[in-house]
């Protein structure tokens, strides 16, 4: 295959790859809707057994296959994309994230990879359509600031950029599973204080209580925030010294990764605080994601810098 | 009692509360934020530290509220006081929580595990369980289960009861990494205190450098470093290499190869050694690193004045404003007669002519069709009253713009035209050269916060993976069997703790080989 089919077959699959996510959040909202009536204490888990094979007569049959649905086509999804991000790789002779295009398409890959493989190690299929939702959304503004794939601008000749870049695009898609399960923490953990046990309906009294959510979320951040402090706080200085001349500038890049990184860093302290457990860490665990989210977005778009590579 | 003893008494409380306060969890987190928060305006604002030329143009851009913005510090956020109280405040909470803690840690690491609660029901997690090993037999199956942890067994009128600890490394990578942070930080202070930092463009027809101060475009250094330290080499730049993707490519004029060739000197008398500097490809010189941060173009110009003098004959940095390198730049003549010269206006490195349109915009950054326009100002260049002035701004308080009818007078040349000016003399475009930016500095100790980081790193690895964990087992004697308790309580409260147990008791009758068990 030459380079231009290379990059042809490239953007064909990530196209294909953003619609079948779409698809696979239309498949867990589904999930969440079909169930929106029934109570907490309906037996779920028939649909798998040889007796109860899903038929998708009875609401929790339905939430049930959209459910399956909803993950095989994440699964899809993230093979897909894979094809895209790797054939990206190929036609451009180079590691997939180089600009801020590709850097969309592989931190999705990441975040759906890391949510699949938390869906086998800790069944979190509860988030996805959060993960699939913002995946979506994520590669469809990917889409706005496509550029041709091609080699890169002389300031990324270096191996750090397979070694900072990987090390944000980690830590960044733990970080969306991360704030996925914060918000469902805040939602499940309101609904615990104020629903009475009677009125109870719905998916939300499916997924595991709000203390093994938040369980989760804090797993997850303890995961993702050693590998930010590596790749914002030495990967990133290490290869300023040898680019720029010094490790550290204030760069607006480097100004929003040391926010999120004290962010994190506030929301890791605030679980051991009295009076700051539980609600207050969720929502700066939301602030972090946010400022991450800023600093991709806000930061590449709007206000510049060196490390102004989206186009 | 006086009302000095009063006051003084309140005056050590104050300061017990205050101290309290400040080394408390809540106030560090508070601090962390609102570092957090004080850090978002540098973003924002151009920074003098960072971009000084930036600065300059905004207060040209709003001249009302720049000065305001200057009063708060918005243009140097991280060397503001406000930006420093936070930071200082912080350490000195951080200081003042890791040294209790860290004593307190020194005694825990020597002490031996504490005895067992009467009550192990109490505990998060328990269990019991019936086997029919002596109890010596249950003792040393629990230590071989216990694997590392720190283990004591007490007999008490025949209970025997086993203490164990583990996961002290939790609280000892918690410490190394707060510890970290004093160690980064100060490694930062220091390197900030003794290093220096410039940057100068270098023109590529034999333009020179020799490392002294009134050399430098910008220049920045420690207050404890010495100017007159700077070390004394010296570099000539041949030529400047800047590659881009052709015209009509995918990412056609995305920059490919930026490259910076010549010779330098260590010091004086050494013998000449060539460089071949790229981006990510800094020449080292002692201490020194020299950094190709940017390049443009050099029009070089020869100019005449009315009387046929050549008063000006040199490159001109011309600095890109954008990706087409549509660059800008001053000449000024000082020296031409009777009046002095100055022109402002801009270089196009591809030109081309948009249909219905006056002006050229550049469509490519490569120099396939360069052509320079220029405004020429005459009058006073105000540069003869001693003051330094930037090369890059035309001071026009006191010249006139000559003028063409209607419109300012232009001059467009490309390289080999000449053109006439209007008071007589001449200006010719001779050649097109190109320029190259270097940052030229040293920061001492630059290992210090590198060590600082990665020991934290650790650190904090190993305080967010280990568990401190303490275990306790007790058995006595019912009839010929032997009862177990096991109870298992974590110093940070995790709510998988029964698993925990679970497997815990899994491994423990393994080690006693007990098939027949009966869980109470």
């Amino acid at each position: 295959m030459t380079l231009e089919s290379y990059a042809q077959l490239s953007n064909y699959a990530v196209a294909s790859a953003t619609g079948i996510l779409a698809l696979a959040f239309v498949a867990y909202v589904a999930q969440w809707g079909f169930a929106r009536n029934v109570a907490s204490d309906r037996e779920l888990v028939n649909a798998g057994s040889v007796d109860a094979p899903s038929t998708g007569t009875t609401p929790v049959e339905r939430s049930n296959m959209a459910g399956g649905i909803g993950l095989s086509l994440t699964t899809l999804a993230a093979v897909v994309l894979l094809a895209g991000v790797a054939s990206r790789g190929l036609a451009a002779e180079r590691v997939p994230w180089g600009n801020m295009y590709e850097f969309g398409c592989a931190a999705t890959l990441a975040a759906l990879t890391a949510y699949l493989v938390l869906v086998r190690v800790w069944e979190i299929d509860w988030v996805g359509p959060i993960i699939t939702g913002f995946g979506t959304v994520v590669l469809g503004a990917s889409a706005t600031v496509y550029v041709p794939a091609g080699p890169l601008v002389p300031a990324l000749h270096s191996y750090w950029l397979v070694i900072h870049v990987l090390g944000a695009i980690i830590s960044g898609s733990a970080f969306l599973v991360g704030a996925a399960a914060s918000v469902l923490y805040l939602v499940k953990s309101r609904a615990e204080r104020n629903t009475p046990e009677d009125q109870r309906v719905g998916f939300l009294w499916r997924i595991p209580a709000s203390a093994k959510i938040d369980q989760v979320a804090y797993r997850v951040h303890a995961f993702a925030f050693p590998i930010w402090t590596f790749a914002a706080l030495i990967a990133g200085p290490i290869w300023a010294q040898y680019a720029w001349g010094r490790y550290w500038g204030w760069d607006p890049k480097e100004v929003w990764a040391f926010i999120t990184w004290v962010v994190y860093a506030g929301y890791l302290h605030a679980r051991a605080t009295a009076g700051w457990k539980g609600k207050a860490a969720a929502i700066l665990a939301l602030i972090g994601f946010a400022t991450f989210v800023f600093n991709f977005v806000g930061v590449n778009l709007w206000v510049g810098g060196m490390h102004s590579y989206a186009k | 009692m006086s009302s000095n003893a009063v006051s003084e008494l309140g005056r050590r409380e104050f300061t017990r509360w205050f101290w309290r306060q400040l080394t408390s969890m809540r106030t560090a987190l508070l601090l962390l934020l609102l570092l957090a928060i004080t850090a978002v305006p540098g973003s924002l604002y151009p920074q003098r530290g960072v971009d000084a030329r930036a600065v300059e143009s905004y207060f040209l851009d709003h001249p009302q509220l720049a000065p305001v913005l200057d009063n708060l510090g918005m243009f140097a956020v991280y060397s503001s006081p406000w930006f420093s109280a936070v930071y200082l405040l912080l350490m000195v909470s951080l200081i003042g929580c890791i040294l209790p803690r860290s004593f307190v840690y020194l005694r825990a690491a020597r002490a031996r595990p504490p005895r067992a609660p009467r009550n192990f029901s109490r505990l998060p997690a328990s269990a019991s369980f019936e086997t029919g090993a002596s109890p010596d037999e249950v003792v040393a199956a629990a230590r071989r289960a216990l694997g590392r942890s720190r283990i004591d067994v007490v007999d008490r009128d025949g209970v025997q009861e086993v203490s164990a600890e583990k996961g002290f490394l939790r609280e000892a990578g918690n410490l190394v990494f707060h510890i970290s942070i004093v160690i980064v930080l100060i490694g930062v202070a220091v390197g900030t205190l003794f290093g220096y930092r410039g940057s100068v463009i270098v023109t590529d027809d034999g333009g020179q450098f020799a490392n002294s101060l009134p050399q430098y475009d910008e220049f920045s250094s420690g207050t404890l470093f010495n100017t007159d330290d700077l070390p004394p080499f010296a570099f000539t730049l041949d030529q400047v290499t800047a590659r881009f993707q052709p015209f009509g490519s995918p990412q056609a004029g995305a920059p490919r190869e930026f490259r910076a060739k010549g010779t330098y000197t260590a010091k004086p008398g050494d013998t000449d050694k060539s460089f071949d500097i790229t981006v990510n490809h800094p020449l080292q010189i002692g201490s020194t690193s020299v950094y190709l941060l940017g390049q443009g173009y050099a029009p070089v110009f020869k100019i005449t004045d009315a009387q046929g003098d050549v008063v000006f004959n040199d490159a001109v940095p011309f600095l890109p404003a954008d990706a087409t390198y549509t660059s800008n730049g001053i000449i000024k003549v000082p020296d031409a007669q009777p009046e002095q010269l100055g022109f402002q206006g801009f270089f196009l490195p591809t030109a081309v002519t948009q249909d219905g349109k006056e002006l050229s915009t550049s469509a490519h950054p490569a120099a396939a069709n360069p052509l320079v326009g220029l405004n020429v100002w005459h009058g006073d260049l105000g540069i003869d009253d001693g003051q330094s002035q930037s090369v890059f701004i035309l001071d026009k308080a006191k010249m006139q713009q000559y003028r063409d009818g209607d419109t300012a007078f232009r001059v467009s040349l490309q390289p080999g035209m000449t053109a006439d000016l209007p008071d007589g003399g001449t200006i010719e475009f001779t050649e097109l050269r190109q320029f190259a930016r270097f940052q030229i500095g040293s920061a001492p100790l630059v290992k210090v916060p590198l060590f600082g980081i990665v020991a934290g790193l650790l650190g904090l690895m190993t305080s967010l993976t280990i568990k401190p964990r303490r275990t306790w087992i007790r058995t006595r004697r019912d009839g010929s069997r032997t009862v177990v308790d096991v109870a298992v309580l974590d110093r940070v409260p995790r709510d998988d703790l029964p698993a925990d147990l679970d497997d815990f008791l899994e491994r423990f009758k393994d080690a006693l080989g007990e098939t027949e068990e009966r869980t109470a």
